[in-house]
């Protein structure tokens, strides 16, 4: 059987032509350069080298990070751009879910424009009318079908949009990212259809940002990197190759902008160290307010969040080992320091505090180069965007070097459950109740941790 | 090339409805509608006619009245300025539909010819009525000719706007340039002088190389003037050209093609 899409060795280079906003007519006229200014100057990769074959009647999911080419492949599967250099084929009739009412035309009735519309997806007037009644229906736009289109709303335009397209009844059908046009309840009517579409045995080619979606409908995936692919496949394992690439630039991210704020707050509030009286006063825990002061009498000299290999990262997953490593120098001993360390969620909420003086330990002596650990076994957070302070303060709360809201990291989990703090459960169920084992059910439930 | 112009054909029925929507989108929501179309041309022979009567009378044998005269040319001349000044703007003003949907560019400008051409044809009868009411008839042989002069006018400003649209999206400068243009060629064009009068000391050379005095020749003769229609092999020449001019334009708008999604 022959494959409904099939790409090889496919190439796209988007031209750019720099120098071009100053290029008039008349200037290159004058420099007789109109043949040279309409050659790109510059080439910008989209795609490069991608290769992918989708059966017929399969469901095929391309994920990837914003820019790095679903878009464009999509685009040169519809046949609206031409790659560079390699072949598509297509086996049967296209529609293509990309710009929903595009060409719908604001002054003209959405009568008239569901028939423009289909005309340019490549319906007759005839095959139009008679799916016109099923159209209205579908966007649920009967009361409103008569009136110009400039006065629906956004949400009514997309309905509509996505009527006709899906009306046209195409052999291939690409969707790129319009899962998200409607209410709950279009939008369950749209995956209902594209559930339809797979029935019938249609070939669906789909480009989105949800994994879920993904997951649940796509028997196959590929991950688009930069334009290159990073991973074909089983959607599951495509999945999981493309989070782990995410959090791998996540983390980089994370790196440097802690970096920069520490950097920021060093370099500024240096000369108040000497006035320490002034900070002295304790602020309020709950009052995120980043900054780093104290007398540095003990200093904070490198911060570390070190994952459960050893190594330094800003990523961790929920319910696995995170560990904190303090550096501090003391000039001159000193027999009075408090070491505390607490997080805060992105919503500057203080998730958790503790120090040394809390917890019994009697300060005796600190001197010279110095490392303090603070190791959580279980990082019980559900997923979001945390901070860190770090403080060394004598027990009466003057404060040595307070580094408030510097570190920032991230959790991850493969649950969205909601909340602050994730404390470890179990659900148990009387024979009466029964769920679906693993296998049967969809795979984003599939590989959550275990959270027993 | 030969391959996308047959597909042309296919796309009548988009033409078509594209043409339709142009019209009904350009009175929705204006009380007199469709009437516009009359009542336009009307009023603009009222401006002419206040002004070459009571301002600056013309009153040159054979060419009265000399509104009339000069409608006869304005009407189509309108046709052709409109239908380039709309098809230079029409890839950019479509950018959605080029960049989104597998849509055959070239029917953009194609509609704004068109849709600029029923514009021209449907007050064409009102005209002739007018004519008939100035007792300036038009003769019956040559008004069979007037299908010709429409379609050589329409494969002509076809071309243009082919080449027109295509550089446009990449210099934008050419619609600003175009109005001044346009107005130039108007000026040296015999619309609202006669081509034969004696105060006309330009060179010939100036008219006979201009495409459009011919055609604006051929309506003036055609519904106008009496002595049946001399510039016949004038038309059927600059038909053979335009036909020519519409390839080649074709064949650049073909070759520009690819960039348009990119570049719009």
């Amino acid at each position: 059987m022959t494959p409904a899409i099939e790409l090889v060795n496919v190439s796209k280079a988007y031209r750019r032509y720099t120098g071009r906003q100053f290029a008039t007519l008349k200037s290159a006229l004058l420099q007789r350069s109109i043949l040279r200014d309409l050659q790109p100057s510059e080439v910008f990769p989209a795609l490069r080298d991608v290769s992918f074959t989708v059966p017929k009647g399969s469901t095929y999911g391309v994920i990837g990070r914003n820019g790095s080419g679903k878009s464009t492949a999509l685009k040169v599967v519809a046949g609206i751009t031409k790659p560079t250099s390699g072949t598509v084929r297509v086996d049967g009739r296209i529609s293509a879910l990309i710009e929903l009412g595009a060409g719908f035309h604001p002054e003209i009735s959405g009568r008239e424009n569901v028939f423009i519309n289909g005309i340019m997806l490549g319906l007759t007037r005839r095959e139009i009318e008679q799916r016109f009644d099923e159209i209205v229906e579908f966007a649920e736009l009967q009361e409103f079908i008569d009136a110009p289109v400039k006065t629906y709303s956004s949400g009514m335009y997309m309905r509509l949009g996505f009527a006709v397209a899906i009306h046209v009844d195409p052999d291939v059908l690409l969707v790129d990212e319009v899962l998200a046009v409607g209410d709950e309840g279009f939008t369950h009517k749209c995956l209902d259809k594209f559930a339809e579409f797979r029935r019938r045995g249609k070939t669906i080619l789909i480009v989105t940002h949800s994994l879920a979606v993904v997951e649940r409908f796509c028997d196959q995936a590929l991950w688009l990197d930069r334009g290159h692919p990073g991973a074909t496949g089983d959607p599951r394992r495509v999945v999981d190759a493309y989070l782990t690439a995410v959090e791998k630039g996540e983390d980089q991210l994370l790196a440097d902008t802690s970096e920069k704020a520490v950097a920021a707050e060093s370099s500024r509030l240096q000369p108040t160290g000497a006035a320490a009286g002034d900070a002295a006063s304790p602020q309020n825990m709950f009052q995120a307010v980043e900054g780093r002061w104290g007398s540095r009498e003990v200093e904070i000299t490198d911060v570390a969040l070190i994952d459960p290999t050893g190594e330094r990262s800003f990523v961790f997953h929920s319910g696995e080992p995170m560990s904190v490593r303090l550096r501090v120098r003391a000039p001159s001993p000193t027999d009075d320091f408090v070491f505390g360390v607490s997080l805060f969620n992105a919503d500057g909420v203080c998730c958790y505090g503790t120090n040394t003086y809390l917890e019994n330990l009697e300060p005796e002596q600190l001197t010279g180069e110095a490392e303090v650990g603070f190791s959580i076994e279980n990082l019980d957070l559900v997923e979001g965007t945390y901070k860190l302070d770090v403080a060394v303060h004598k027990r009466d709360g003057y404060p040595y070097d307070y580094h408030r809201l510097l570190y920032t990291f991230r959790v991850k989990s493969r649950t969205h459950d909601v909340g602050i703090y994730r404390p470890r459960h179990r659900w148990t169920f009387s024979p009466g109740v029964r769920f679906k084992s693993a296998d049967q059910q969809s795979g984003s439930d599939k590989k959550t941790h275990d959270r027993s | 090339m030969l391959a996308n112009l047959a597909q042309l054909f296919r796309y009548r029925g988009l033409i078509q409805s594209l043409v339709v929507r142009e019209l009904k989108a350009r009175y929705r929501g204006s009380v007199l509608g469709f009437l516009w179309s009359f009542i336009n041309p009307l009023l603009l022979l009222g401006v002419y006619w206040f002004i070459f009567t009571t301002i600056l009378p013309n009153r040159t044998e054979g060419l009265q009245p000399y509104a009339l005269f000069m409608l006869c040319g304005i009407l189509p001349w309108t046709w052709f300025a409109a239908s380039l000044t709309e098809a230079s703007n029409s890839l950019i003003a479509g950018g959605n539909l080029i960049k989104k949907v597998l849509f055959p560019a070239e029917v953009l400008p194609i509609v704004s010819v068109l849709a600029n051409m029923i514009h021209f044809l449907l007050p064409l009868p009102l005209v002739v009525a007018l004519l008939v009411l100035f007792q300036r008839a038009p003769e019956l042989p040559g008004l069979l000719w007037l299908p010709m002069v429409v379609l050589v006018q329409f494969v002509f400003t076809a071309g243009l706007a082919l080449v027109l649209a295509a550089l446009t999206v990449h210099f934008r400068d050419i619609r600003d340039i175009l109005t001044n243009v346009l107005m130039l060629w108007f000026f040296s064009t015999p619309i609202i002088y006669f081509y034969k009068q004696p105060e006309i000391t330009g060179s010939k050379l100036l008219i006979d190389l201009n495409p459009v005095a011919h055609l604006m020749i051929s309506y003036q003769e055609i519904l106008f003037l009496r002595g049946g229609f001399g510039h016949w092999k004038w038309l059927l020449a600059l038909g053979v050209a335009s036909i020519g001019v519409f390839l080649a334009s074709y064949w650049l708008f073909d070759r520009l093609r690819d960039s348009y999604a990119e570049v719009v």
